[in-house]
């Protein structure tokens, strides 16, 4: 079980007409990994998940699902597969829990209301579990698209921006349970433009553009690869002594920032400052995040 | 087999909650054609010897509302399931092409069967009919409405857009089914229209079906179980096909 990857896509290729959609993706995601697809809109994440779920057909390449050809060998990839879609759909003919059977029906499951009142108490629905689905805020529908996905309990889970317009409290809660389940041996992966939640969840990320992989490694390895620091300073008097001013970044109403290379050149910064008795107002340093690495990336690319 | 059931009783499950529309309605809307139909015809046009025209009209009556909601049934709610989104729900879990297949044309057989039953039950009040054959009979319910909802699900597959799929109904469906025999007997029609009606696929249905009633019919029951036969076949093997090839679902 162990050594087969969760996700393994060699050589992916994908022409809507003339668009060349996903140009030669290589992807491997181990199993139990919490693994982020980046990219700006029109990247190709949409694409490739729609590939790995059978929504979309390849051009060329192959794609596999825990060892599970996605075309020769669709049951299987389905069954090892759970994808919570972007778009928010609902069938308003049904209530939730007619709804969550339903979806366990197709995956075989017949008497699966145990699993499924677990689901919702973890995200929060049993109240609404008799409500038709046209009566639920977006948010509620947005959990009942998590819970459709995790009915069969699948081994690997892709969520493509579950969080896109949904309030703090349920990001939360929805972020609390996938944790948990990715601690029960799930494999994750997620699409988002909250750089933050992938940086705080995901222990690899890959970054894609224009349908090309431009970045893929660890979250921490990707932090490291930034290695400037900034330094943002407000002094009195306000005149930055002159052998600083190769380091400014930026300066706005009386704020520097200043780039730092190592952190032992705060020690020399300082110095200066001192020597001519400038004194510091307000000093924060601040870390490389990787919306930093997001936008060195997809600049340098 | 399960995701084969499941998806039938969702199918099945989505008409009843609308059964208002989906069962009544057309029930009226045939009672409304036999109330009219009848008053005007009843005294004047006697089909075949024996038969009164109300009683002829009946077996028409009721096969037309069957075969019209059998395509009714798959075509609305695949259209409805692709423009809502959530056609994904089906497309996502490991349902075979022929568990898709199956489910919503007998879904689309069931649908019609009903709405067949309520028409009939209704009649009651206006003409007692007996039935010859009734074997003949459930043979071509069945194939009709099994006919029109592969029709159905080719349809809603195909269109997308609801005034698309009106314009599938509007254009296609209606003529076939108002210009099928249902309100007379083909032999009434002048040779050239008589001719082009035997390119009709729905003529045979409901002539076979008219057949089990009374034991005669325009053309031969064999015959038109061979056209209703081969109709079915051929357009089964083809929703197949385009479902099996993902065409319009898959991208």
């Amino acid at each position: 079980m162990g050594t087969t990857p969760a996700i393994l896509v060699r050589q992916l290729h994908k022409h809507f007409g003339s668009l060349h959609a996903l140009q030669g993706i290589d992807l491997e995601v181990q199993q139990g990994e919490f693994f982020a697809l980046l990219g700006p809109n029109g990247a190709g994440k949409t694409t490739l998940i729609s590939i790995l779920a059978g929504l979309t057909r390849a051009s060329s390449g192959s794609a596999a699902v825990m060892g599970h050809d996605v075309v020769k060998d669709y049951r299987a990839t389905r069954t090892a597969l759970g994808v919570v879609p972007q778009e928010l759909v609902y069938d308003p003919f049904f209530t939730v829990r007619e709804g969550l059977r339903i979806q366990s029906g197709y995956f075989g499951l017949r008497h699966n209301d145990d699993w499924i009142d677990e689901i919702m108490a973890h995200l929060d629905l049993l109240d609404k579990a008799d409500r038709n689905m046209r009566t639920l805020s977006g948010g509620m529908k947005r959990r009942v698209l998590v819970a459709q996905a995790l009915v069969h309990k699948p081994p690997v889970i892709i969520l493509d921006e579950p969080t896109a317009g949904v309030d703090v409290e349920l990001r939360q809660s929805l972020w609390a349970f996938i944790r948990k389940l990715n601690e029960d041996g799930h494999t994750i992966v997620l699409t988002t433009h909250y750089l933050e939640e992938a940086q705080a969840l995901c222990n690899r990320v890959a970054m894609l553009k224009q349908g090309r992989i431009v970045a893929l490694d660890s979250t921490a390895n990707l932090l490291k690869s930034i290695a400037e620091r900034h330094l943002c300073l407000r002094i009195t008097p306000d005149a930055l002594p002159a052998g600083l001013a190769a380091r400014v970044v930026s300066y706005t109403e009386g704020l520097y920032v200043l780039a730092l290379d190592h952190y032992a050149d705060m020690e020399g910064v300082l110095a200066q400052l001192r020597e001519s008795g400038i004194c510091i107002q307000e000093m924060e340093l601040t870390q490389p995040d990787l919306e930093d690495v997001f936008v060195q990336v997809m600049g340098a690319s | 087999m399960v995701g084969f059931y499941t998806l039938l009783y969702k199918e099945m499950l989505r008409f009843w909650k609308v059964s208002f529309q989906t069962v009544l309605a057309p029930v009226i809307t045939a009672l409304l054609y036999l109330l009219i139909f009848s008053h005007v015809l009843e005294a004047h046009v006697q089909v075949y010897p024996g038969v009164r025209y109300t009683a002829f009209l009946v077996p028409g009556l009721v096969m037309m509302s069957m075969l019209q909601n059998a395509f009714a049934n798959s075509s609305s709610s695949l259209i409805q399931s692709k423009i809502t989104g959530n056609i994904v729900f089906m497309l996502l879990p490991p349902l075979s092409y022929l568990e898709f297949f199956a489910a919503y044309l007998l879904a689309s057989v069931v649908r019609g069967v009903v709405v067949g039953l309520g028409v009939f039950v209704v009649t009651l009040a206006f003409t007692q009919l007996t039935i010859l054959h009734p074997l003949w009979l459930i043979v071509f319910a069945f194939l009709g409405t099994g006919i029109l909802g592969a029709l159905g699900i080719i349809a809603g597959i195909w269109a997308e857009k609801f005034d698309q799929l009106a314009a599938f109904q509007n254009f296609l469906i209606m003529p076939l089914t108002f210009l099928s025999g249902v309100f007379y007997s083909i032999h009434s029609l002048p040779a050239f229209w008589q001719e082009v009606s035997r390119f009709n696929p729905i003529f045979y249905m409901i002539d076979g079906f008219r057949y089990g009633f009374f034991g005669i019919a325009d053309v031969t029951p064999q015959l038109s179980l061979l056209v209703v036969g081969v109709c079915f076949v051929a357009l089964s093997a083809l929703t197949l096909i385009l479902l099996k090839s993902g065409y319009k679902l898959r991208h």
